[in-house]
């Protein structure tokens, strides 16, 4: 399967794809990883008439970690989170999962977190991860640079707050507090394939031991993934328990929304993605030191 | 569109249209058919290359005006002259192929997987392909294969690159 047509430019700086992107308007796409791109223009989905690619951006191909944020580059690679010097720290054990399960290995290498969230996948890894840890994404318009947090940024399947002409330059991630861990739980029938549910947890504990913050999202729950905010709401103020993890879980097998489709039926997928959410804040409670 | 793509260290010139696939660019335009198209969807990984030396990349997911002014490496360049290098070596003597049709990919992907990772235990190698199906094998002389490669490319003097 050969792709339509298209014009190809390449970029060198934020500036010059900017321009090119305000020229050609909604003819155009950026190419960034190109690995959910480059499929969907084979299988026609996508017939951008321009693309404007922008690997060649060394200014765009950063991990920055400053004044509480990591700032992520449009195209540092999934495997350079997988293989960031931090990575292992327990506060951000839920970039830890997730940068090991996305699509596989060798995708990982070009793909990108950024080009990811802007893709907007119904069953996209990042952007249940950017919910949970409540990410923003830094975006270039003509009024010049905004920042937009992810539950904005996230506007329906294949759709974000990134408008005809405009860019989004970095994912930024607030740096949690050690008494901070998350968790990714993914079922998938085989490596690379879409999820069938995915759940992000992540949580941190005051130092009584009680949750001071928690970030619950789903994916392939839904047009596009979904924070569960109902409970986030039931885990905040609360000591970690079976109990508790079981409010959580219900609320986000009641939040999830799937499709029926070869991966599953609805009500497997509902009940699934619960099963997901308790795994995860298990997990995540586990990491700091709560056994349940 | 012209391009200049340097593939296993000779500068190919072509006028390619942009939608050219690099897998197609390598075999059709360049005449390298020992990179192969399997499911040509960027899920079985036949189609792996090696890009400016360290980046795997599945060669039918990449548009050859992608590659303008950069490196790539194919099955084809493993080798120096007569001596098979140290993955080839290791496919031979570990029986990790039977078809063949996988092994350029599994190869290239390796190579990226090793130039990371020079020490790879079994469950690394495991992970590290498993964007690359084999119909044949199991996997298991495929996996001997690589930590053969391993071990050889780690001596002091190493007959690979």
């Amino acid at each position: 399967m050969i792709p339509a047509a298209f014009d190809y430019l390449r970029a060198h700086s934020p500036d010059e794809a900017f321009a090119e992107l305000q020229k050609h308007g909604s003819d155009a796409r950026v190419l960034a990883g190109g690995q959910s791109m480059i499929p969907a223009m084979r299988f026609r989905l996508a017939r951008p008439a321009v693309l404007v690619d922008i690997n060649d951006i060394r200014d765009l191909d950063f991990i920055r970690m400053g004044d509480g944020t990591l700032s992520i580059g449009a195209i540092a690679r999934d495997s350079a989170v997988e293989r960031a010097s931090w990575i292992g720290e327990r506060r951000w054990s839920l970039l830890h999962d997730v940068s090991r399960v996305v699509a596989d290995p060798v995708v990982r290498q070009s793909g990108t977190v950024v080009g990811s969230l802007c893709h907007n996948d119904p069953a996209g890894d990042w952007t249940a991860t950017a919910l949970a840890a409540r990410a923003q994404v830094v975006v270039r318009g003509k009024a010049g640079t905004r920042t937009v947090p992810i539950d904005a940024f996230l506007v329906d399947s294949f759709t974000t707050a990134v408008s005809e002409g405009e860019i989004a330059l970095e994912a930024r991630f607030p740096v949690p507090d050690d008494r901070t861990a998350g968790s990714y739980q993914k079922v998938e029938r085989k490596v690379g394939d879409f999820a069938t549910a995915a759940a992000a947890v992540q949580v941190s504990l005051n130092a009584d031991g009680t949750v001071r913050a928690a970030g619950v999202a789903l994916s392939a729950a839904g047009p596009c993934a979904v924070r569960v905010d109902e409970a986030e709401r039931v885990l905040v103020g609360q000591k970690p328990g079976a109990d508790l993890i079981r409010a959580a879980a219900d609320a986000a097998a009641k939040k999830s929304a799937p499709q029926a489709d070869l991966r599953g039926s609805v009500a497997y997928k509902k009940n699934l993605a619960g099963v997901l959410v308790a795994r995860g804040l298990r997990q995540a409670f586990g990491r700091l030191g709560v056994t349940i | 569109m012209k391009v200049k793509v340097t593939v296993n260290g000779i500068v190919y010139a072509r006028d390619v249209q942009p939608r050219t696939l690099l897998a197609y660019f390598l075999r059709e335009d360049c005449g390298l058919t020992g990179t192969h198209v399997g499911c040509d969807t960027s899920s079985c990984g036949c189609c792996v290359v090696v890009m400016d030396g360290g980046r795997a990349v599945k060669s039918c997911t990449m548009f050859a005006v992608q590659a303008d002014g950069h490196e790539i490496l194919t099955v084809e360049g493993l080798a120096s002259g007569a001596a098979l290098h140290p993955l080839q070596q290791g496919f031979w003597d570990q029986h990790g192929l039977q078809c063949g049709y996988c092994t350029p990919g599994m190869m290239l992907a390796s190579y990226a997987l090793l130039k990371q990772n020079p020490k790879p235990s079994e469950a690394d190698i495991r992970e590290g392909l498993a964007g690359n199906l084999c119909r044949c094998t199991g996997y298991q002389n495929i996996v001997k294969a690589v930590q053969q490669a391993a071990d050889k490319m780690r001596e002091p003097v190493s007959a690979g690159r």
